[in-house]
């Protein structure tokens, strides 16, 4: 039987290739202003290996 | 690095370098628990001692379930591990020399009295101040052109309460879409406010211009009048709700936070999340206080179970939500498994006193908002640029791999290494690491990362 259900998430060593065009949002800009997160940030590379 | 947790009935198994979500069943848990620290016959020795009252769990079972871990692992899924740490500086360099966010400080005034301002009821230690127009224009012409090749730019209307200089907001962006032509850049404004000068103006202005709206309410009637109230003592809630009702009615589903915050008075903050809910709004955020440990609003030692519990309750309430039909979003819970941040944000972080900077009303630079009013941390101004060099490298040598105290966090790639305020209020340095804050950051991941497993198991 299966015993993981792997989820379709972006890898993170691909995107060590093509990352970095710095399009996505500042952080805690334009939102919560007090405490930083970055996971939140939406990826703005349309040619980025997902 | 790979992090196990249980939450919301669900088993999951995050793979740090990796990126991966696993969720996965009792016997796989304990396994990969085990994986690094034992060999194969003591795990199978173990499990099978374990759940010896289970007839599915077998020798052969367990060795089938190893298989299947050690797959992923050959898959670079599964115990991955760190190619990052020798490229941290690398990623981090991309960014420098370029700004692409600008927090314009439009007035150093409020017309409240919030006793847990971070900003000092909006004067940020120093004088009331309106930005002029003229400041304004050249903070966006600065913003060009130290912004390179970045076409998306971010600009914050902030206070104080940005509102007391509405007029000149209206003429700045009306400058910056002129500009944005010319120079072939997306501007992407925000506005930040309290509500009491809401008007039919500002929420036409406002839903056609601001690509997000920030509006401060704390929830429950008597938990938002304990601390935003006007100079003569009144409470705002009676006067907020209405004009907020209408903004985000007819804002046509363009972005927006209800936002609030919560303090030693209300760590059961999930009542305001509610009481949010129950007013009709569907996008919420709740932050911690920002103050001084000795500030009566602060959060105490023993606030923290109940706002880890009331992390956990928050998720659970939006998945119940999200199955009838009536979904809402909460900031924190925002996270995009698929279309998230690459690695060079993940370890550069915010971006503050680099990429995005704050402008007092007089056109001074400070590294974000939070530094605003420390004169040491000034780091130039927008006619000469940044002349504080040396304040700036520190700011630029914070990514996630500078924090000592981050090696061994699981959650480092989801946080970056936290934000650069807090640590240099709780630590005085702002490399230093703010361990509250961290506690509530990876309740948070978890409680995330566990509604986006549960979502993606049930569609």
């Amino acid at each position: 039987m299966n015993h993981i259900k792997t989820l379709d998430t972006k890898n993170l060593c691909e995107s060590a290739k093509n990352g970095g065009c710095g399009e996505c949002q500042t952080s805690c800009q334009s939102a919560c202003k007090t405490s930083c997160g970055i996971a939140n940030q939406q990826c703005e590379n349309k040619k980025e290996t997902k | 690095m790979i992090h196990c947790y249980k939450l919301g009935g669900l088993n999951i198994v995050l793979d740090i370098f990796s990126g991966s979500v696993h969720v996965v069943d009792e016997v796989a848990y304990d396994i990969i628990e085990m994986y690094e620290k034992s060999d194969k016959e003591q795990i199978i020795s173990e499990i099978l001692k374990k759940y010896k009252n289970r007839d599915d769990v077998t020798k052969e079972e367990i060795e089938i379930c190893i298989s299947q871990i050690e797959d992923l692992k050959d898959a670079g899924k599964l115990f991955t591990p760190d190619t990052f740490s020798p490229m941290a500086d690398t990623l981090k360099k991309k960014t420098s020399g370029v700004v692409k966010a600008l927090c314009l400080h439009v007035a150093h005034t409020c017309n409240l009295n919030c006793e847990y301002c971070f900003a000092s009821q909006g004067k940020y230690q120093g004088e009331r101040a309106i930005m002029s127009l003229e400041v304004g224009k050249r903070a966006l012409d600065f913003l060009i052109e130290n912004s390179k090749g970045r076409r998306n730019l971010e600009v914050d209307f902030f206070g104080g309460e940005p509102l007391m200089n509405f007029d000149m907001i209206k003429e700045l962006v009306a400058y910056a879409r002129k500009r944005e032509k010319e120079s072939g850049k997306n501007f992407r404004f925000t506005l930040t406010t309290n509500g009491l000068l809401i008007d039919d103006d500002v929420i036409d202005f406002a839903n056609r211009e601001m690509s997000n709206v920030v509006l401060s309410l704390d929830g429950r009637k008597e938990i938002h009048d304990r601390y935003r109230v006007d100079y003569a003592g009144n409470g705002s809630w009676e006067r907020i709700v209405p004009k907020f009702q209408k903004l985000v009615k007819e804002r046509g589903g363009k972005n927006y936070y209800m936002r609030g915050t919560f303090t030693h008075a209300n760590p059961d903050f999930l009542k305001d999340i509610e009481e949010m809910l129950s007013l009709g709004f569907k996008e919420l955020s709740m932050e911690p206080v920002v103050c001084a440990p000795s500030d009566a609003s602060a959060l105490t030692d023993e606030d923290l179970p109940i706002v880890l519990d009331q992390y956990e309750k928050l998720a659970e309430l939006m998945l119940k939500k999200h199955r009838e039909g009536d979904p809402f979003t909460f900031y924190h819970y925002m996270i995009d498994l698929k279309g998230g941040p690459c690695i060079y944000k993940r370890v550069s972080g915010c971006g503050s006193g680099t990429e995005y900077m704050a402008v007092t009303p007089w056109g001074d630079l400070y590294p974000c908002h939070q530094f605003v009013g420390d004169e040491k941390f000034k780091l130039g101004d927008i006619w000469s640029g940044v002349t504080n060099t040396e304040k700036q490298g520190e700011f630029a040598a914070c990514n996630v791999y500078s924090r000592p105290e981050c090696s061994n966090c699981w959650a480092k790639l989801y946080c970056s290494g936290g934000c650069a305020a807090n640590a240099y209020h709780a630590t005085g340095a702002v490399t230093g690491v703010y361990k509250y804050g961290c506690e509530l950051f990876r309740k948070r991941m978890e409680c995330a990362i566990m509604l986006e497993a549960a979502k993606a198991l049930e569609d």
